[in-house]
């Protein structure tokens, strides 16, 4: 899946987290701008997993701030 | 000049407002005399503890009293040294025996504490490239552990079997793999389904470690733990331990059948750059553990004492971590972290000590009373912690 494909993807599962219906853009954090706690985290990074057969490692997380970030290290991650 | 403190300014913050209250410090209680392993004088009051994690209620078992005085006079106040240099005395091996007959396994290894074991055992077992499975509700010193090492650290929800196997299947061919459980987990004081997770675990060909430091002198048949209880402790890699709990003293272990189990001595940092245990301490650890090999009365009453708290707990309309009563541990729901206190404080004043639990510590943002029960409360103490605790919740408005 390439990146655009990817994004369209992960824009569609982050809708049911996105409870304050904050407008998520390339820039929109997870931490600040979100809000997400560490629970909401988990279950997020669960759902990509589950959706795109890969692992997301908490080192790899760590690196991820930025909705941004996350499509390039999806992208990435499907090989 | 930017205050490394500041990072800290919100905790601060929560806890002044929290003491602006009026409530007792919930994290500064201290014991002034302890008469038994369930009566202490705290704050000048005679108090009921319900929060020790004294399971097997060895503190004050005559025969670990003497062993540890004996050792002092024989061996002196401290070793002075690590493990591997001057550190390990007759006592030390003695431990290790003890638990190697407790476990029917050929190797243990005695930490200085039962943090130090998980530190140091997941660290050095999953290095660079080696894949760490674990649950999402893993105690801190498993986590320590993980973020000490180099390993890749993929967490799962919470004992969800099938969250594990999906994880598992997609790790890289021909990287390590090791899976980390715990027998109870001690902020719900629920078990693990250990037999049908070390099958899958086994199945991906990973490794698997399994904490039982709450289970450990109480469930099971011989008091090995969740993995005895569930006939899949051969299947086991690496048993953690602690001697903080049913043992009664200080210390952290590990057993295992690993053939190659003993080049750890070596290579484990938090074993090799640490003194060992004191002689007094390894002495009671020794004592006790092989006391606890034939304590079938006390886990019988211990169990007894569980359930009958859970069942008055649910009776009066308290909201409990579990449905049914799976350990030890009794975890009582609040509605928030002021009433948690609240509740908290009405119950030390009413002359019982339980802990006050809350985030990041619990699951789920959740504040918790956590009460662990001991085999030398009686059947009556429980009657009388139950009336406790009904006039406190009435008093809090919790029930």
């Amino acid at each position: 899946m390439d990146r655009e494909a990817t994004a369209a993807k992960i824009a569609e599962l982050i809708e049911p987290f996105n409870k304050k219906g904050v407008d998520v853009t390339e820039t929109t954090t997870f931490a600040g701008d979100l809000e997400w706690d560490s629970l909401t985290v988990m279950d997020f990074v669960a759902a990509i997993e589950d959706d795109f057969d890969i692992i997301i490692s908490m080192n790899q997380q760590a690196e991820i701030e930025t909705y941004g970030q996350l499509i390039d290290a999806v992208t990435k991650l499907q090989g | 000049m930017t205050d490394l403190f500041s990072k800290f300014d919100p905790l601060i913050e929560q806890r002044r407002a929290l003491l602006a209250g009026g409530v007792e410090d919930p994290f500064n209680l201290v014991m002034e005399r302890v008469v038994s392993p369930t009566v202490a004088v705290c704050n000048g009051r005679e108090t009921i503890l319900l929060g020790t994690y004294n399971y097997m209620g060895m503190t004050f078992d005559p025969d670990v009293i003497a062993a540890g005085k004996q050792a002092l006079d024989d061996f002196g106040s401290g070793t002075t040294g690590s493990r591997v240099l001057n550190g390990t005395y007759r006592g030390h091996r003695e431990c290790e025996d003890a638990l190697k007959e407790f476990y029917g396994m050929d190797h243990a290894m005695v930490f200085s504490t039962g943090y130090q074991a998980n530190l140091g055992i997941i660290s050095t077992m999953a290095g660079k490239g080696d894949y760490i499975i674990l649950d999402i509700d893993s105690h801190a010193s498993i986590w320590d552990g993980c973020k000490l090492g180099d390993a890749e650290v993929v967490p799962f929800k919470h004992n969800d079997i099938e969250a594990m196997e999906k994880r598992l299947k997609r790790i890289p061919e021909g990287a390590g793999k090791l899976v980390i459980l715990e027998g109870v987990y001690s902020m719900m004081g629920d078990i693990a389904p250990l037999k049908e997770m070390i099958r899958i675990a086994k199945e991906n060909g990973a490794m698997v470690l399994v904490d039982e430091a709450h289970s450990m002198g109480f469930i099971g048949p011989n008091g090995r733990g969740v993995a005895e209880d569930q006939g899949c402790l051969d299947d086991v890699d690496f048993v953690i331990g602690t001697f903080s709990k049913s043992v009664g003293t200080v210390g952290g272990f590990c057993v295992s059948n690993h053939p190659k189990f003993e080049i750890l001595r070596l290579v484990c940092r938090p074993y090799v750059f640490t003194a060992s245990l004191p002689p007094s301490v390894v002495h009671t650890a020794a004592t006790s553990i092989r006391k606890l090999m034939h304590g079938e009365a006390k886990r019988a009453h211990l169990w007894e004492n569980s359930r009958t708290l859970h069942k008055g707990m649910r009776d009066l309309g308290f909201q409990l971590g579990t449905d049914e009563p799976q350990s030890a541990i009794i975890a009582v729901i609040m509605p928030d972290l002021e009433r948690g206190a609240a509740m908290w404080e009405a119950l030390l004043h009413e002359g019982l000590y339980v802990n006050l639990a809350r985030p990041p510590a619990t699951p789920a943002g959740m504040t918790l009373l956590r009460c662990s029960l001991c085999a030398e409360h009686t059947a009556e103490q429980v009657q009388t912690i139950l009336g406790m605790f009904e006039r406190a919740g009435k008093a809090v408005g919790i029930i």
